[in-house]
């Protein structure tokens, strides 16, 4: 079976289309996240490094700033490894029967 | 006495069997003077070369095509590669230099951390399973995918290698510099050394071997910082207030080292900064090559998984080692700092106590003092050999894919037209990696006085305004054209690096002009540089209406299929 009418049915799979779609809103709405916890983060200390240099509680030297910072770090790692647990069980699945319809036919 | 047993038994926990009988004896060392030769370090950093030399060989035997050479056959798993892009990313500058900037400023550090942690996200959720599925060797293979292979192949091979070039200077003076304060060895000695066995890894064992020597400096490296943060966090009771409060207590700047300080100057350098470690991470050649050493999109992403875990988990780790660093040199100042002279006679304080300029060997030298200060002579030999792994394994990894992009790209794809058999291209590869050492030797040797700061800035901007354009946009844009990509590349390329020469940090710091007078405000280019490449290769692709632009939109939809469900990607290599 040529490649090219792999290719060609699984462009026709209305099943495909949703798999990209579905995929794509996800990774673009991870990326957004990640962009305005990162970019929030850096814009809050251009703009308000007083409030961030706040301590956490009267007689604390720990200061707002750095649960937040260290937050990010977590964030970072968290969002990364739900993406990639997503895309590795229910994506893969939707792709494998894209590909497994392709193949039958 | 118990901090002696909490010590040992995480020195042992850490599987430094061989190094825990001689732990007592090496506690008692105390202070050696840094500047003498270290030969404990020097013994470790031997037992390391040893081992990945023994590792060299053994894939010596396995490296046979040209697909061993560049993505050791595809056969690398997930984990073991997210530990490598762990190794290959993790350098020196970040472990050493991010604790140093928290043992001076505090919270600055975190900021740094932060920045060079939030690139690996993008590549996770944009690029890594498209670059398995569409690529084979490099990253201009996923570039060129449906292009004119000789423009885009010519622009993606300077691209990769002006990145390689200035990651590498960086790199090679980093080296001669630390390896002279470490190992009380000579600078020429030290580049020598780095070019000498870096060309043994990448010449002999190809991907396999680079692919182990930063496997295991990552493990190195990830066990080394996990004892010094235990080993501070210990002393304060886990509880991180009671490490903050004595640090304040302690560093010159008192609280101000729980705020930001002069880091982010302006909103402006900072959302450029921020862009330049964001997106330039996904247009590093060398990171972008090791999604090419997995068997599928699958490990490809849990690979991106696991590397984003370590590097962000070491990160967290630099800050409590930076301010263990803080707390724990002031104890014992006579040991870590300079005195500071006055006359030929210390200079003594209002207070009546002795002043210090510094510490010995310089601001990025905090976290190896706290080695020594929390794990004595034989801890200090270690981190000292964990320092200068993580150089090698750095420059492995650039190497191999500087030589990639000059045999597999321009040799076998612009040269030869596609022609080349695989063993000629394994041998320009080989002859490449070959020159590249040479090269690199003799530019860390020219560049020992000079101001390198700028440089690793300088290839994330490069990789953000250049590589990452032009791979996104031709992946993920159906109206892109080989016009469009090559002109917006070219122009983020030439954005980046002109700016950068007209900025603070080189018009000032290293061409001598004087304070103030540099044409280009910002700290860096990325801002201007990414969205001008962007916008032209829009704009250049809309205008494009060639016949050759027509056929290359109409190969998207293929391409895309491919991309997304990895039909017809290339599979790993059997041995």
């Amino acid at each position: 079976m040529a490649n090219e009418d792999i290719v060609a049915r699984i462009e026709a799979n209305p099943k495909y289309h949703e798999l990209v779609r579905k995929r794509s809103s996800y990774s673009i709405i991870m990326s957004i996240l990640m962009i305005i916890a990162y970019y929030g983060y850096i814009l809050l200390i251009a703009f308000n490094k007083e409030w961030l240099g706040t301590p956490l509680a009267p007689g604390m030297v720990t200061t707002i700033g750095i649960p937040l910072g260290v937050g990010v770090i977590v964030f970072t790692i968290a969002i990364t490894n739900v993406y990639v647990r997503k895309a590795n069980s229910d994506f893969d699945d939707m792709s494998a029967e894209v590909i497994k319809e392709a193949n039958q036919k | 006495m118990i901090n002696r047993t909490l010590r040992n038994t995480l020195f042992v926990a850490a599987g430094l069997l061989a190094a825990g009988g001689a732990l007592a004896a090496g506690a008692d060392l105390g202070n050696t003077t840094k500047q003498a030769t270290n030969w404990v370090a020097i013994a470790m950093f031997a037992i390391f070369v040893a081992i990945t030399l023994g590792i060299t060989k053994w894939a010596a035997a396995r490296t046979k095509s040209a697909a061993d050479f560049y993505t050791a056959g595809g056969g690398i798993t997930g984990f073991q590669n997210g530990l490598a892009i762990a190794g290959d990313y993790m350098s020196a500058a970040s472990f050493l230099g991010i604790s140093g900037l928290v043992f001076a400023n505090g919270f600055d550090g975190l900021i740094f951390s932060i920045g060079w942690l939030v690139g690996w996200p993008v590549i996770t959720f944009l690029m890594a399973e498209r670059l398995r599925n569409l690529g084979k060797f490099t990253f201009a293979d996923v570039a060129a995918y449906r292009f004119a292979q000789v423009p885009m192949r010519s622009f993606a091979a300077t691209g990769s290698l002006v990145v390689v070039a200035f990651y590498m200077i960086a790199q090679m003076v980093g080296a001669g510099q630390l390896i002279k304060v470490l190992f009380g060895l000579e600078y020429t000695v030290a580049v020598i050394l780095v070019g000498v066995l870096m060309m043994c890894y990448v010449l002999f064992g190809g991907m396999t071997a680079t692919t182990w020597v930063q496997i295991i400096k990552a493990i190195m490296l990830l066990t080394g910082a996990t004892f010094m943060a235990l080993a501070v966090l210990f002393q304060f009771g886990f509880n991180p207030e009671a490490l903050f409060a004595k640090a304040v207590e302690v560093h010159s700047k008192h609280q101000a080292i729980m705020a930001p300080g002069g880091l982010i100057k302006d909103p402006v350098s900072a959302i450029s900064v921020g862009m330049a470690l964001m997106f330039g991470t996904a247009g590093l050649p060398h990171i972008l090559m090791r999604f090419f050493t997995v068997p599928s999109a699958k490990e490809a992403r849990k690979s991106v998984g696991w590397a984003t875990t370590w590097i962000g988990y070491f990160y967290i780790l630099t800050f409590i080692i930076g301010f263990g660093a803080i707390v724990m040199l002031t104890q014992d100042p006579a040991a870590y700092y300079v005195p500071k002279m006055v006359d030929g006679v210390q200079a003594v304080g209002a207070d009546g106590k002795p002043l210090w300029d510094g510490l010995r060997g310089g601001g990025n030298m905090a976290a190896i003092h706290l080695a020594n200060a929390v794990g004595g002579n034989v801890f200090l030999g270690f981190i000292s050999a964990v320092a200068f792994a993580t150089i090698l394994a750095v420059v492995a990894g650039l190497t191999l894919s500087g030589a990639s992009a000059v045999s597999h790209d321009l040799y076998a794809t612009v040269f030869k037209h596609g022609n080349a058999d695989s063993s000629s291209e394994l041998r320009v590869s080989k002859i490449t990696t070959v020159c590249l050492g040479i090269i690199a030797v003799f530019l860390g040797i020219a560049f020992e006085k000079e101001n390198v700061a700028y440089m690793v800035m300088l290839a994330f901007a490069i990789a953000c305004s250049a590589n990452f354009p032009v791979l996104f946009m031709s992946v993920l844009w159906k109206d892109c054209t080989t016009k469009g990509a090559v002109a917006g590349g070219v122009v983020g390329l030439v954005a980046s690096v002109g700016l950068t020469i007209l900025s603070a940090s080189v018009w000032e710091a290293v061409l001598k002009n004087p304070k103030g007078s540099a044409w280009f405000p910002y700290s860096s280019p990325a801002l201007f540089s990414m969205t001008a490449a962007f916008l032209v290769i829009y704009l250049v692709s809309k205008m494009d209406n060639s016949a050759q632009a027509k056929l290359e939109r109409s190969l998207y939809p293929a391409q895309k299929v491919r991309s997304e469900t990895g039909v017809g990607a290339a599979t790993a290599s059997g041995h």
